[in-house]
């Protein structure tokens, strides 16, 4: 029973995670806030502290917001494409009979604890690299012209590498959804001549539609700050500038604090808007 | 399942696994057999497998590279030090929503899980004039403490799942025996809750081991972990291959391993309990 004086003690005890928190999360932010109304360059020593919304203006208006805008749904919705349908295939094999299930869950696993900065730079070079890479090999191999990937096609080169990593995610968390099907429910259904497809379709894709609700959100809030697989890869360059690295750009090497902050509170609200739908299906989940 | 499987059946989804396992697999076996290589053979067409002079003259080189120790060093300082100084925040904080919940207890849960949902670049300079401002910029102490406060929602989120699952009833009969607050936490609790705070130990230095956006950006020298120090490869001179995998196997290895250990914890500590 909570009594007056537990519960008074609870409140101590939440205390500093709220304290730090709220610090984290207010400062920073408010900050960010404040400079995005500025004209705040210091490399050339210009400060001036309210210019109102030009900031926003000049961003929403600029050609690379749009650009970066639509990379970063090119990005981030081809890599939920290829993690999803693949994460469901994967799941659904990995769920099947078979000898070793264990190791083949594990090999299938490890991509996503690379360190992005290693996936990133393993791929680039001995995989993409038009001159020593497997892929020129291959392409060699077939009698074909050797492709250079990261300039030819760097979106889809990151993609790949990203997807890669994200994967596994998809496919573990939709493992668990899966074998929490009530299998007495697909057998009634295959007794009663349903064929495969449609049992995919009436009975595993219902049952599966919460946790894939759940990657799409989670990866969604993962992949929108997608960083240091294009630090590495391409800075940037070849159409690969997502928002979050327009953002960066800004504020860290052309050093325009104040445009570069009105970006960054852009990406702010973005994200936001994902994290709203992911709060509430948490939320939901709490109750029970 | 309690369906008959026929052999064949099982033989052919076997092999269907396994094939797609290796697929996936194939680019770290790939660095694996990489790095024991010579920088010839590493870039040989057609690709060597197997069947070359195993050497472990990478390792050896990578180990004399100047910088290697310091961000091996590093990487343990900031991903221990983050998730330590995480967990000390977030028992107490945990326990008390877990045991002594009140009305806004769901709010401040997830209140919490919306601090992580931030982007990083929408505070990036903020932060680098406060660093630059308190005088830490590339120092450990400002990476344990940028990591423990962006990984600090995961901790609180699965403690308060692990220690939910702890039964109330354990805590009303300590507390009929006599067991004070003290004896109670000590006695009682921990015991209980240790495979819980192990787990989440695991799965948090594993996140702060390879975050690679603060890691990259608020380090120069000094502090720069295995993530900065591999990304320092972008700009390669003359044949690195070899080199390059050595590196990221010393960089991976552990955590490779820590990771298939903590399989299950990811899919709680990731999902924030919405996928069970």
């Amino acid at each position: 029973m909570a009594t007056a004086h537990s519960k008074s003690a609870a409140r101590i005890m939440i205390a500093p995670a709220v304290f730090v928190l709220l610090v984290w999360m207010l400062i920073p932010l408010c900050m960010t806030l404040y400079f995005s109304f500025a004209d705040y360059r210091p490399m050339r020593g210009v400060f001036d502290a309210w210019i109102g919304f030009d900031n926003y203006i000049r961003f929403f208006t600029s050609s690379s917001f749009l650009s970066s805008l639509m990379t970063t749904l090119w990005m981030v919705g081809s890599i939920l494409l290829i993690t999803i349908t693949g994460g469901v295939a994967m799941a659904l094999l990995l769920d099947q009979p078979m000898f070793g299930q264990g190791v083949v869950r594990i090999l299938v696993i490890a991509p996503f604890f690379i360190m992005p900065t290693v996936s990133a730079l393993v791929w680039k070079n001995m995989f993409f690299n038009v001159d020593n890479g497997l892929f020129s090999y291959a392409y060699k191999f077939f009698g074909l012209q050797p492709f250079d990937f990261l300039s030819q096609a760097p979106l889809f080169s990151i993609v790949v590498i990203v997807a890669w990593q994200w994967l596994p995610f998809a496919t573990l968390i939709l493992l668990t959804a899966v074998q929490s099907l009530d299998s007495e429910q697909l057998e009634a259904a295959e007794m009663d001549g349903a064929p495969a497809l449609s049992r995919f379709r009436f009975i595993i894709l219902p049952h599966l539609s919460r946790a894939i609700t759940v990657v799409i959100l989670i990866q969604t809030i993962f992949l929108l700050s997608i960083f240091a697989e294009i630090f590495v890869t391409t800075n940037g360059a070849f159409g690969t500038r997502t928002l979050t690295y327009l953002v960066y750009q800004r504020v860290l090497e052309s050093q325009n604090v104040g445009l570069g902050s009105a970006g960054g509170i852009v990406a702010v609200i973005l994200a936001n808007i994902v994290a709203i739908f992911l709060m509430r299906i948490v939320g939901k989940n709490l109750d029970n | 399942m309690s369906r008959a499987i026929t052999p064949q059946k099982k033989i052919m989804w076997t092999a269907f696994a396994w094939a797609f396992g290796l697929l996936m697999f194939f680019p770290i076996l790939w660095t694996f057999l990489t790095s024991f290589k010579t920088e010839a053979v590493a870039i040989a067409d057609p690709p060597v497998w197997l069947f070359f002079d195993w050497t472990l003259e990478n390792y050896a080189d990578v180990q004399a590279r100047s910088n290697y120790p310091k961000a091996l060093m590093n990487s343990i300082a900031i991903a221990v030090g983050s998730t330590f100084l995480g967990i000390l925040i977030a028992v107490p904080a945990a326990w008390a929503m877990a045991f002594v919940p009140g009305n806004r207890t769901k709010d401040v849960l997830l209140w919490m899980l919306s601090t992580k949902m931030l982007p990083a670049v929408g505070v990036l300079y903020p932060l680098v004039l406060l660093a630059k401002w308190l005088g830490v910029m590339d120092s450990r102490i400002l990476l344990i403490v940028v990591l423990m406060l962006i990984n600090l929602p995961i901790i609180v989120w699965m403690l308060y799942t692990y220690f939910r699952e702890i039964p109330g009833e354990i805590l009303e009969a300590a507390r009929m025996d006599g067991a004070g607050l003290k004896a109670e936490i000590l006695y009682v609790l921990t015991p209980m809750a240790l495979p819980g705070i192990a787990s989440t130990v695991l799965l948090n230095i594993i996140l702060a081991w390879n975050e690679a956006f603060w890691t990259i950006l608020l380090t120069t020298v000094d502090a720069a972990p295995l993530t900065a120090f591999i990304a320092s490869f972008s700009a390669p001179e003359g044949l690195f291959y070899a080199k390059l995998s050595a590196a990221s196997m010393l960089a991976v290895a552990p955590i490779l391993i820590m990771g298939w250990f903590s399989q299950k914890q990811l899919v709680r500590g990731l999902t924030f309990g919405a996928v069970k």
